[in-house]
């Protein structure tokens, strides 16, 4: 076992889920893909199968009874969110498809409303796809000017350059943890540096809430976001952090019902936070997921996951560079506390696709390809890159069983 | 699961060790790109037709062993082609990876060689687009070629 709490056993935990308790062709399921999308442990699952058997009904909208208790349960996942998160309170979480739609809600709400012809952005070379098209769609429809901070040899953000590029810029938003190199961000630092330049901050936090500890206030962001699906939750549901004056001072997204608290012929008054981003019928069930997923991670504790990963973390690269020296070149970080456990590599010259085909000839689930960072990939010089990622349920033995597997990738190529 | 040695038949890993006509060709041959979103590889197809024969083709870019092998073969079998014999023998293969456009005819008799090697990957869906990056791009840059 890794990690240094005792009582932390990725083992154990793997029990809770399903799907990694399946055999194939006799071989265990190998899952090394969570920073693309997580599994889901039995609470998960469960909670979720109960409320549709047994409390499923609309919310806000109806005085039944059973209405009355399923937007019960649907707004207690809303507190749970806002607890996990350290959010001032509830009203700052809004409910999305994604984080990609979180980060076109900013972009179209936010931006339009505060950003004119010439306004800066800036952004990084390790951002998500999720965090460059919208405001390149901004940046076609207004004209803004997009800046990005560049990358060291270390593959950390260099910070050299931030106070010139942040000069006159109104928005720094940046990812929290690089879902490629496993880059973990300084945040509060980037955070305060856009402070002081008078930009707001925008974490885009998808590869760091379901891995560490996190408290926004501490951050000192403006605005987080992040999906359901890579923590544990159901797909189909994303989270939008926002801090309560900016939230309410912004114009609604999407327009439709439970958007509003008026509707004439001539004009429709909005609703109140956090409704007034939520239009429409949610992914109700989803959200009650969600916050199972949320008891489930906290059951375990944030802190402990992190520990677990960096325990893991350490082990994938010695053990990695210990078999494969020079054949294996690992794009990130080689410090285990300043990465998450997520790594993409290039193998012996075999292009990704090839790769990731043998690997599941063993059962070894990576991604291969370019990871919605294709600018990020340009930069790093590949086409595409493969890419094993851990999480709770990962052990040794899943990183063994990537390393035997990549061993067998040799023999066809 | 079906077999890894159905898709990485020796003629396939072959064509991709050792790839044909790679290279590029200068104006006024055309040339086309294609990429597959899903993975960023990226292909480029240079055509040179004259008099409605494929006088010469080359092909750059980057790509697993599917779609660079894939491409390879495809070079090789065009050459001296007429260009509604390429476009046959692009129908037929299409056909061959279950992608053929119903409305179009497709000659069964057309031999496809060592590139009946591929229709292993009809067996991974996923790599379907990878067998047929190339050939797409092909189609592309022969439209421009006759234009
Ligand atoms: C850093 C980062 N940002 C944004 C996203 C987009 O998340 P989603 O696809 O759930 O909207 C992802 C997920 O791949 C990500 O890793």
């Amino acid at each position: 076992m890794v990690g240094a709490n005792t009582a932390f056993d990725a083992a154990v935990i793997r029990r809770d889920f399903p799907v990694l308790a399946q055999q194939i062709d006799g071989k265990p399921l190998v899952y090394l893909d969570s920073a693309n999308t997580s599994q889901k442990p039995n609470i998960v699952i469960d909670t979720m199968a109960k409320f549709m058997r047994e409390s499923y009904a609309p919310i806000n909208r109806s005085a039944y009874t059973l209405a009355a208790n399923a937007t019960e349960l649907y707004e207690s996942a809303r507190n749970s969110v806002a607890k996990f998160i350290n959010a001032n309170n509830s009203r700052e979480i809004v409910f999305t498809k994604n984080a990609t739609e979180a980060l076109n809600l900013i972009a179209f709400s936010w931006g339009r409303a505060n950003l004119q012809r010439g306004d800066v952005v800036l952004l990084t070379h390790m951002e998500h796809h999720a965090n460059i098209v919208p405001w390149q769609m901004l940046q076609q429809e207004r004209g803004i000017e997009l800046r990005w901070v560049p990358l060291t040899s270390d593959f950390q953000l260099d910070l050299s350059s931030l106070p010139t590029l942040l000069i006159g810029a109104k928005v720094f938003s940046f990812t929290s943890m690089s879902n490629v190199l496993g880059t973990i961000n300084p945040v509060e630092k980037l955070c305060s540096a856009a402070h002081t330049a008078g930009a707001i901050a925008i974490v885009d936090a998808c590869q760091s809430v379901p891995h560490s500890p996190t408290d926004v206030q501490a951050w000192g962001a403006d605005f987080a976001m992040f999906s359901s699906h890579k923590m544990c939750g159901p797909s189909g549901l994303g989270v939008l952090w926002g801090r309560e004056a900016l939230l309410e001072a912004m114009p609604p997204f999407l327009g439709g019902g439970n958007m509003i608290s008026e509707v004439r012929l001539d004009g429709f008054k909005c609703a109140e936070l956090p409704a007034k981003f939520e239009a429409g019928t949610p992914a109700i069930a989803e959200v009650v997921g969600l916050g199972a997923a949320l008891e489930f991670l906290n059951g375990v504790g944030m802190a402990n996951i992190r520990q677990h990963e960096i325990a893991m973390s350490s082990y994938v690269l010695e053990m990695l560079t210990g078999r494969f020296g020079d054949d294996i070149t690992i794009h990130g970080p080689r410090n285990p506390e300043l990465r998450g456990a997520t790594f993409s590599f290039a193998f012996r010259g075999i292009h990704p696709h090839d790769l990731s085909q043998v690997l599941d000839q063993s059962n070894v689930c990576v991604r291969a390809g370019h990871h919605c960072a294709k600018p990020l990939m340009k930069i790093i010089g590949a086409n595409a890159t493969a890419r094993a990622s851990f999480y709770l349920y990962n052990t040794t033995a899943d990183a063994d069983a990537l390393a035997d597997a990549l061993d067998s990738a040799s023999d066809i190529f | 699961m079906p077999g890894i040695e159905d898709l990485y038949r020796e003629i396939i890993l072959d064509h991709y060790r050792t790839p044909r006509n790679r290279g590029e060709l200068p104006p006024p041959a055309v040339y086309s790109e294609g990429n597959n979103p899903l993975c960023g590889d990226d292909i480029r197809i240079y055509l040179d037709v004259a008099d409605g024969v494929v006088r010469d083709v080359k092909f750059s870019g980057q790509g697993c062993s599917i779609s660079q092998s894939s491409t390879s073969m495809m070079t090789v079998a065009i050459k001296g082609k007429t260009v509604a014999e390429v476009q046959a023998f692009v129908r037929r293969f299409k056909h061959m990876m279950t992608l053929a456009d119903n409305d179009e005819p497709v000659d069964e008799a057309i031999n496809l060689g060592d590139i009946e090697a591929l229709q292993g990957v009809v067996k991974f869906p996923v790599r379907i687009k990878c067998a047929t990056l190339g050939w797409n791009t092909l189609l592309e840059a022969l439209a421009e070629a006759i234009k």
